[in-house]
């Protein structure tokens, strides 16, 4: 109310788009209480089923555009798990492709106007990033036992050096997770903000006569923004799958 | 005691105002919900993933590839045969070239052969009439020699007696003789 009153009718609520409220009825939030987040996680799924099993269905030799779209996304995170991994990386591929269908389509339906975006929240991007980081961890414990740990003990390093490099190593390695869940979130929490507040000042033009410069302004704000936010939603769940890969990596070949 | 518990519900109050005015990203409220319907999410992904799609497009994939290696394949043996017809056309070509060319030869020989016969029999027909030609001339020739003795005999013999005198015949033959061969 205060802010409308100071805006002169605008009213500013850029971060209501991410509350999480039950889809039915009004009650309290429980652990399986069906919200907006679940629907929209779920779309996901939607996504991937229609992309991936409806579209390729066809097994055409000359692919359909569904049929396409499958088989480039396909082509795509596992050139990138066996670039980056090596072959043995490959068996790996499934995981690293429900991540990368995950974020890129929750991103993508995010982007939907009236959507929610999963990919937003924290508690959810924390969950996949410290998934990744246990997961890895263990796997390279599991695969090397001990000799994981000479991913922290630099050889070809002076060894004077080598116990400082450990530590930063150590703590680099630590803030993975933390790093690789809070670029996701912030990336696509701040392009949906951004958005927010330019179409905030959109219905300016209703209200005041600067509006006239104001209106036509923000619109082409928003349109520039949404085409930069297209571009993040496919770099980041890029990025996040990369990163992942990487990790990856490092378990398997600990050695470089 | 009193001021404890109020100034808790009260902090919680302002930490949960903060939440909502704030950003509801921090809202601690809904994070089992969310981490649960992710989990649920990410399982089904991975299981349509795994059991269904991938192996499918994998498999689509894995035909395709083969496909193109079978017809490429088949295209550069294709292109071999090509090579090889054309290269049997070119062989078929210059042999048939050579062929006419010894046809050619022999036909030129053989109507040569005959011409030279035509000529020959020609030239000996041509001789034959011509020793035949020159017998006659040489017989008209003797002919007509006598024919002017015996004229230029009579004539001399009437030229005489027309000139009043008589001659015997061996005297006027021998002067006719004489003034022939003079």
């Amino acid at each position: 109310m205060a802010a409308e009153a100071q805006e002169g009718g605008l009213s500013f609520h850029p971060l209501q788009q991410f509350e999480v409220h039950p889809l039915f009825g009004d009650g309290p939030i429980h652990w399986y209480t069906i919200t907006n987040a679940t629907v929209w996680l779920l779309l996901a799924a939607v996504a991937v089923v229609i992309f991936f099993v409806v579209g390729s269905a066809g097994r055409k030799l000359i692919p359909s555009r569904m049929q396409s779209i499958g088989e480039m996304g396909y082509d795509f995170v596992h050139n990138m798990v066996v670039d980056v991994t090596g072959e043995d990386g490959a068996k790996y591929f499934p995981i690293v492709m429900t991540l990368f269908l995950t974020i890129v389509f929750s991103n993508l339906l995010g982007l939907l106007p009236g959507s929610f975006s999963p990919t937003s929240h924290i508690a959810v991007t924390a969950v996949l990033g410290i998934g990744v980081f246990l997961f890895v961890t263990l796997l390279g414990f599991w695969k090397h036992g001990f000799h994981f740990l000479g991913l922290f003990w630099m050889k070809d390093a002076p060894l004077a050096l080598r116990p400082i490099i450990a530590v930063i190593e150590m703590i680099s390695y630590f803030v993975r997770p933390v790093s690789h869940s809070i670029r996701l979130a912030g990336n696509v929490m701040a392009g949906h903000a951004v958005m927010k507040v330019f179409a905030a000042f959109a219905p300016m033009i209703l209200v005041s006569g600067i509006g006239v410069l104001v209106t036509p302004a923000s619109i082409l704000a928003i349109t520039a923004i949404y085409a930069l936010e297209v571009l993040v939603a496919v770099i980041q769940a890029y990025v996040f799958t990369m990163l992942t890969c990487v990790y990856l990596k490092d378990a398997l070949h600990p050695g470089h | 005691m009193a001021t404890t518990t109020t100034t808790t519900e009260a902090a919680t109050e302002v930490a949960h105002g903060a939440a909502k005015a704030g950003m509801p990203q921090l809202d601690p409220t809904h994070f089992a919900n969310q981490i649960f319907w992710l989990v649920v999410t990410l399982l089904v992904i991975f299981f349509v993933l795994k059991l269904v799609a991938l192996p499918r497009i994998a498999g689509t994939l894995a035909i395709r590839r083969g496909t193109i290696i079978n017809d490429l394949a088949a295209a550069e043996e294709l292109k071999q045969k090509v090579f090889a017809a054309e290269q049997a056309y070119n062989d078929a070509l210059v042999s048939a070239r050579a062929e006419a060319g010894k046809i050619v030869t022999a036909a030129k020989a053989d109507i040569q052969a005959d011409l030279n016969k035509a000529i020959a029999k020609a030239d000996a027909q041509i001789a034959a009439k011509a020793t035949e030609s020159a017998g006659r001339i040489d017989e008209i020739r003797a002919g007509a020699q006598a024919a002017i003795s015996e004229v230029a005999k009579d004539t001399a013999k009437e030229l005489v007696s027309a000139l009043g005198g008589t001659a015997d015949a061996r005297s006027i033959t021998a002067a006719v003789t004489a003034r022939l061969k003079g």
